[in-house]
């Protein structure tokens, strides 16, 4: 196997993007990522797209978005693992690489979500869980993980105002980051205030609805120090799944899949948890990054949730979670989510992050951890300064 | 909703089937072909319990438009004793008064109608045991 490098990063403006479409949004990054990697051909192309069938109508995404950035008849894939739709695009992306089968290969990341109705949009995103024994029923996604927050707060004893700390604390970090949808911090009491979506879950506990799209190029770490450019090696690459259905699970406490990827990418990577500088997790809502840092083993179980009240995870902690914004401040176009994690840890690692939300012990060592559905797909990366 | 999905769900939906694996006795709802314990891929059908322990619950404010009509509605995951779980909706209660480990019993409900091919389609639905 072939060791792999991420030479170009690319990302865009996210938001509600009414004037920009599916089709833009994703050029305009790929082409900031092939700008940054000083390169204007790729050798292959793997999109991560949840369902731009449902949200635009438009599949077969692979081929459209290799016409449009300028790289047609190369081979052009699209995957899908719903929210983890980016996080395995860069897989399949590094293990095309890694196998020796293409030498320069564009992972990407899109979704265009405002162009149908909100009811439209939650019926799309509710197709990531088990249709016929969840949403049949009339849960939605934030119903899913309100159903965990709800067991987890009564087993740790957690108080309404240690949840609300998650989103403050990404709103701080996302309201410096200037392609974030939300780059503007909130109030505690603005979490509890908030229209009520499913108990105990209120709309600041949950992620957005977002377009944007993000594209890394990867190359070997060979062909990566010939460009002359700075390079970042990817260690490890990991992904595990659980049952599609919540009720089908173990525990509601835990997240296997995200457990597993883990220890699967450290083992890869020669690491321990203890060695990793920062990470980027799926807090698509505030619950998810709780009980994700808990199954990564950053905190034991039960101390996740008070890790972002005494600052922790923040910026200057002891490990920086989404110091982008995450989900919840930066946006959640579900295809891209996975890759813009990648952007964001690449630029940390590079010293590039913007405004002030550079960590200042300059880290060595990061990490992502990309989920879909309600835990039933999880993608974990090892990124690391070569 | 297409009738052909509601038919062939039949059988768990209408009549409560579960299945247990013929070599290792693990139950599953709704029935599988293959037993994800042991590998083995013949099974008996049984009915659901009747009763078993709320898990979990929510309710849903903001709801697909299907289900517009009943929000906010309670839903939630049931454990019956033989550990199989399922998700359902709470109904015929006032959902601030629900807590975990509150006992309610299977009923068979209506649970949506296609507005674009009127199927109405029929499941089960969980009422609390208050007593």
């Amino acid at each position: 196997m072939r060791d792999v490098a991420v030479v170009g990063i690319g990302i865009m403006k996210w938001g509600e993007l009414w004037e920009k479409s599916f089709r833009d949004i994703f050029t305009e990054a790929a082409l900031n990522a092939m700008d940054d990697a000083g390169v204007d051909k790729i050798d292959s192309l793997i999109v991560g797209c949840m369902t731009g069938g449902l949200f635009v109508g438009q599949e077969h995404v692979g081929a459209i978005m290799a016409d449009y950035i300028g790289q047609r008849h190369i081979p052009a894939a699209h995957v899908e693992s719903a929210c983890a739709s980016g996080g395995l695009a860069f897989r399949q992306a590094f293990i095309e690489v890694a196998s020796g089968i293409s030498d320069v290969v564009m992972a990407g990341g899109v979704e265009k979500m405002t162009d149908i109705s909100g009811d439209g949009a939650t019926y799309a995103l509710a197709a990531a869980a088990d249709q016929e024994y969840e949403v049949f029923h009339g849960v939605t996604f934030p119903g899913l993980y309100a159903m965990m927050a709800r067991v987890y707060m009564k087993k740790y004893k957690v108080t309404r105002r240690q949840l609300s700390a998650v989103p403050y604390k990404s709103h701080l970090n996302g309201s410096k980051n200037p392609y974030a949808q939300y780059p503007f911090p909130i109030k505690l009491e603005d979490v509890e205030n908030g229209v009520k979506v499913a108990d105990p879950l209120h709309i600041l506990d949950c992620s957005p609805i977002t377009d944007g799209a993000a594209a890394c190029i990867l190359t070997t770490v060979e062909s990566a120090k010939k460009m002359k450019k700075p390079y970042i090696r990817i260690t490890g690459s990991a992904m595990a799944t659980d049952t599609i259905a919540l009720h089908q699970r173990e525990s509601l406490t835990t997240l296997k899949s995200t457990e597993l990827a883990g220890k699967r990418g450290l083992k890869m990577a020669g690491r321990k948890i203890s060695e990793i500088d920062l990470v980027e997790v799926h807090d698509c809502f505030s619950i998810a990054e709780i009980i994700v840092t808990e199954s990564l083993g950053f905190f034991k179980p039960g101390q996740g949730a008070t890790a972002a009240a005494s600052g922790a995870t923040a910026l200057d902690g002891k490990i920086p979670v989404n110091t982008s914004g995450g989900l919840k401040s930066k946006g959640h176009p579900v295809g891209a989510t996975g890759i813009g994690q990648v952007v964001e840890v690449v630029k940390q690692l590079r010293g590039e992050a913007e405004n002030g939300r550079q960590i200042k012990s300059n880290p060595k060592v990061g990490m992502t951890q990309n989920m879909g559905g309600s835990g039933a797909s999880a993608v974990v990366h090892i990124l690391e300064v070569a | 909703m297409f009738p052909s999905r509601i038919w062939r769900e039949m059988p768990q939906r209408y009549r409560l089937e579960a299945s247990i694996c013929k070599k290792c006795g693990k139950r599953f709802y709704p029935p599988r072909l293959i037993c994800d314990q042991c590998g083995f891929r013949k099974f008996e059908s049984y009915n659901l319990p009747e009763e078993g322990k709320l898990q979990t619950f929510t309710v849903i404010r903001i709801p697909a438009s299907q289900f517009s009509d009943q929000s906010p509605y309670a839903i939630g995951i049931v454990k019956f004793d033989d550990s199989l779980q399922l998700m359902a909706q709470i109904v015929d209660c006032d959902v601030d008064k629900l807590k975990i480990g509150q006992k309610v019993r299977l009923e068979f409900r209506r649970i949506q109608t296609d507005k674009s091919h009127g199927v109405l389609s029929y499941a089960y639905k969980l009422v609390p045991k208050w007593y």
